[in-house]
């Protein structure tokens, strides 16, 4: 297919959505969550209530991707109006469609969030979990079918792709992404257009880019509802970053935790060959490139791009030292490219829109916006976007609803094992990559998990390091008998056994791992602990002393 | 069902698996080869179906063990038939999943690792499975369950059993 064949079937779409015969729209969700809580079934019912009702021309019914608010699930988002019903099963499906469609009297209790609010919105786009949003990323997620390329294409879909291949050479791709000043999503917040650059400066015959979601962070799940919810996105900007960076092959690693995410994205793949969106001489330019799917076996540490890397190769996947960096010898030994699912999605909008668009979001130093996980004690659990610079305390209160049972906010923690807690006096900080490092924690991935004041800190830190104690990979001795060593001495003292001693053993020792360990993840696996020790100091005394 | 050798529909995929890789570099397909095999041979790897990979890609079978010991979702020993996979990390343990994990001990009378004598049942501790906003969770083949309460559990493990009474 040729670059026309694409606008012909673009517009044939547009039209067809345009002249949409049907008064209204039903969105399923059926992301991961609200399967699991039973949409499949809520779908099939309403397919089969609206077959009875005769309505099968005036209602649309999608099945769609994450909409957000998960422990709410399952969710139905009836459109134009924005109404969105929670916790729908199929006993009360009847009553719904006869309220809201024949009646036009929504039933007010069954209401996204009618639990929460003194009156819960019947337009949901008005509810402060909504509202306070700002989403980029996640724009069609929970709106198109992810399983239908053509729900993508009439949202723009490889529009950028399109402007990239008959547009722009590489040197303007990656000016544009330089100039939008994101930054890479998957934790450390490298510069993503300095990371272009550098891969595409290298000479070879030979250059892979791969999308890195092996997504394993506790109480991050960002990557899977993405993937979920649009995998054309992040297949776009994977396309465009092997245009910009002069690959031809890719390579998507997803966990294997992930079932769903890898069943949508090898679908999109198969639906993007079959248009001629993947393959050579892509819409009739002289840019080839394929994707294959890499599925993970679980192991955290692959997440670590060394690491990731070795386990395609077929190996165990530990990490090795950089330099050389996967830029200068990758996969294989050749100029790699690795971008979290998170960076690729947001690609598209920025070539679309522009960079300075883009870099006018955020704060100075943080453009753009940000995915969050929430987690945790608070009240709505799900997945949000917010500009970058978003005060914690809207995220927690007007987002996430506060905490639940009227509890009080203790700490979150960012950055999952790598990061650290914020304690409630530093509530009002703003979410950017500077703002948390000075606080002691890092932006991380984007999991956020809630926590609230029966939360017993020194339990928390142990919880962390027993992850990377689960997870280390062996290879190198300060994380392999460090993570183990700062494990035992933390059980000690929460089982209130524990001694001053140990607490300065544990001290010592979390600035040696921290110092000597080979990867990213054997020198953060310590932050839990000082961050708590840092603000929570007293616990552990009190732990101690009651021994 | 114990170890044989692929079939052809499998060798086939086997076949699939190696040429997306370039020439020389057939031991990169190795974990989706094993994927394959422990799918194949009734849920877990034996040292024979790990020989079996390591001459199939013709690498030395101390590659593939170092391999299949590393990542947690291989197993190596027999599995039961529903293997409930449950979240043991932060956003679930605040949210109780050390009682849903002592709840499933106690009623199916297994602990973390272990197969139930009828071989029905495997429980296993897992990290995040990404599914913290419907915590506690477990995953059960290829779909989460969520929000996990005791009657949740027990309607779950009743299902599983019905299912199997049913198959067989």
């Amino acid at each position: 297919m040729n670059r026309k064949d694409l606008q012909t079937i673009i517009y044939a779409e547009k039209a067809k959505e345009e002249n949409n015969k049907y008064k209204y729209k039903i969105h399923v969700c059926c992301g991961a969550g609200c399967i699991s809580s039973g949409s499949e079934e809520v779908l099939k019912k309403l397919q089969e209530e609206i077959k009875q009702r005769e309505l099968e021309n005036e209602i649309e019914i999608v099945p769609t991707g994450c909409m957000g608010p998960c422990n709410q699930g399952p969710l139905i988002k009836f459109e134009p109006n924005h109404t969105i019903y929670q916790k729908v099963d199929c006993s009360n499906i009847a009553s719904i469609v006869q309220n809201q469609i024949i009646d036009k009297k929504p039933i007010e209790e069954m209401l996204l969030f009618a639990n929460f609010r003194t009156k819960a919105f019947i337009n949901a786009q008005e509810d402060p979990f909504f509202k306070k949003q700002l989403k980029i990323t996640l724009k069609n997620c929970g709106d198109i079918n992810p399983e239908k390329l053509e729900d993508y294409l009439v949202h723009d879909g490889y529009k950028a792709l399109d402007k990239v291949l008959f547009e722009m050479s590489s040197e303007d791709v990656i000016a544009e992404i330089k100039h939008s000043r994101m930054r890479g999503r998957g934790g450390a917040g490298y510069p993503t257009g300095l990371k272009w650059e550098t891969v595409y400066k290298y000479i070879s015959n030979q250059k892979y880019v791969i999308c890195n979601g092996d997504e394993g962070d506790p109480g991050a799940f960002m990557d899977r509802s993405v993937l979920e919810g649009n995998p054309h996105r992040v297949l776009e900007g994977m396309l465009i970053a092997g245009y910009a960076v002069g690959a031809n092959k890719g390579f998507a690693y997803i966990r294997g935790e992930y079932p769903l995410a890898i069943k949508r994205f090898e679908l999109a793949i198969k639906q993007a060959r079959k248009m001629g969106l993947l393959g050579n001489n892509i819409l009739g330019s002289n840019f080839s490139f394929d994707i294959e799917i890499r599925i993970g076996a679980g192991a955290f540490v692959c997440g670590e791009e060394t690491a990731l890397i070795a386990s395609i190769e077929g190996k165990r996947g530990t990490p090795r030292p950089r330099p050389p960096f996967p830029a200068e010898s990758g996969l294989w030994g050749k100029p790699t490219l690795i971008n979290n699912v998170e960076t690729f999605a947001g690609i598209a909008p920025i070539i679309n829109n522009g960079g300075e668009w883009y870099s006018e979001i955020g704060t100075p130093k943080s453009a753009g916006t940000k995915v969050f996980a929430l987690a945790g004690k608070i009240n709505i659990s799900g997945l949000i976007e917010v500009p970058m610079g978003t005060s914690l305390h809207e995220i927690v209160y007007d987002i996430g609803g506060g905490i639940q049972h009227d509890h009080e906010f203790k700490a979150a923690q960012t950055g999952g094992p790598s990061g650290g807690c914020i304690p409630a006096q530093h509530i009002d900080v703003k979410m950017d990559y500077e703002s948390l490092i000075n606080l002691g924690s890092i932006m991380g991935s984007g999991g956020l998990i809630i926590m609230d004041n029966y939360t017993e800190m020194v339990d928390v830190a142990r919880f962390f390091m027993e992850f990377c104690m689960d997870e280390s990979c062996g290879k190198c001795v300060p994380c392999r008998v460090g993570t183990k060593m700062m494990h035992d001495l933390i059980k000690k003292i929460n089982d209130g056994k524990g001694t001053k001693i140990d607490l300065e053993r544990l001290e010592e020792l979390a600035v040696y791992v921290k110092e000597t360990s080979l990867c990213g993840l054997g020198a953060s696996a310590p932050n839990p602990l000082l961050s708590t020790l840092r603000y929570f100091r007293n616990e552990y005394e009190e732990k101690i002393q009651k021994a | 069902m114990g170890f044989m050798k692929f079939n052809e529909q499998q060798l086939a995929e086997f076949n699939r698996l190696v040429a997306r890789y370039p020439e020389g570099k057939q031991k990169s397909a190795l974990l989706p080869v094993l994927h394959l095999a422990q799918e194949s041979f009734g849920g877990w790897l034996s040292e024979e179906a790990l020989n079996y990979v390591a001459e199939l890609l013709q690498i030395k079978p101390i590659e593939v063990y170092e391999v299949a010991t590393f990542y947690s979702m291989y197993h190596l020993k027999p599995v039961g038939k529903y293997v409930f996979e449950v979240c043991q990390t932060g956003p679930c343990m605040l949210r109780g999943s050390d009682n849903i994990i002592q709840y499933i001990e106690n009623t199916l009378g297994i602990k973390p690792g272990e197969t139930t004598a009828d071989g029905l049942f495997t429980l296993k501790t897992v990290e995040c499975l990404g599914a913290c906003g419907y915590a506690p969770m477990m995953q059960l083949g290829k779909h989460y369950r969520e929000h996990l309460t005791k009657e949740k559990v027990d309607a779950i493990i009743e299902e599983c059993r019905k299912n199997a009474a049913v198959n067989n």
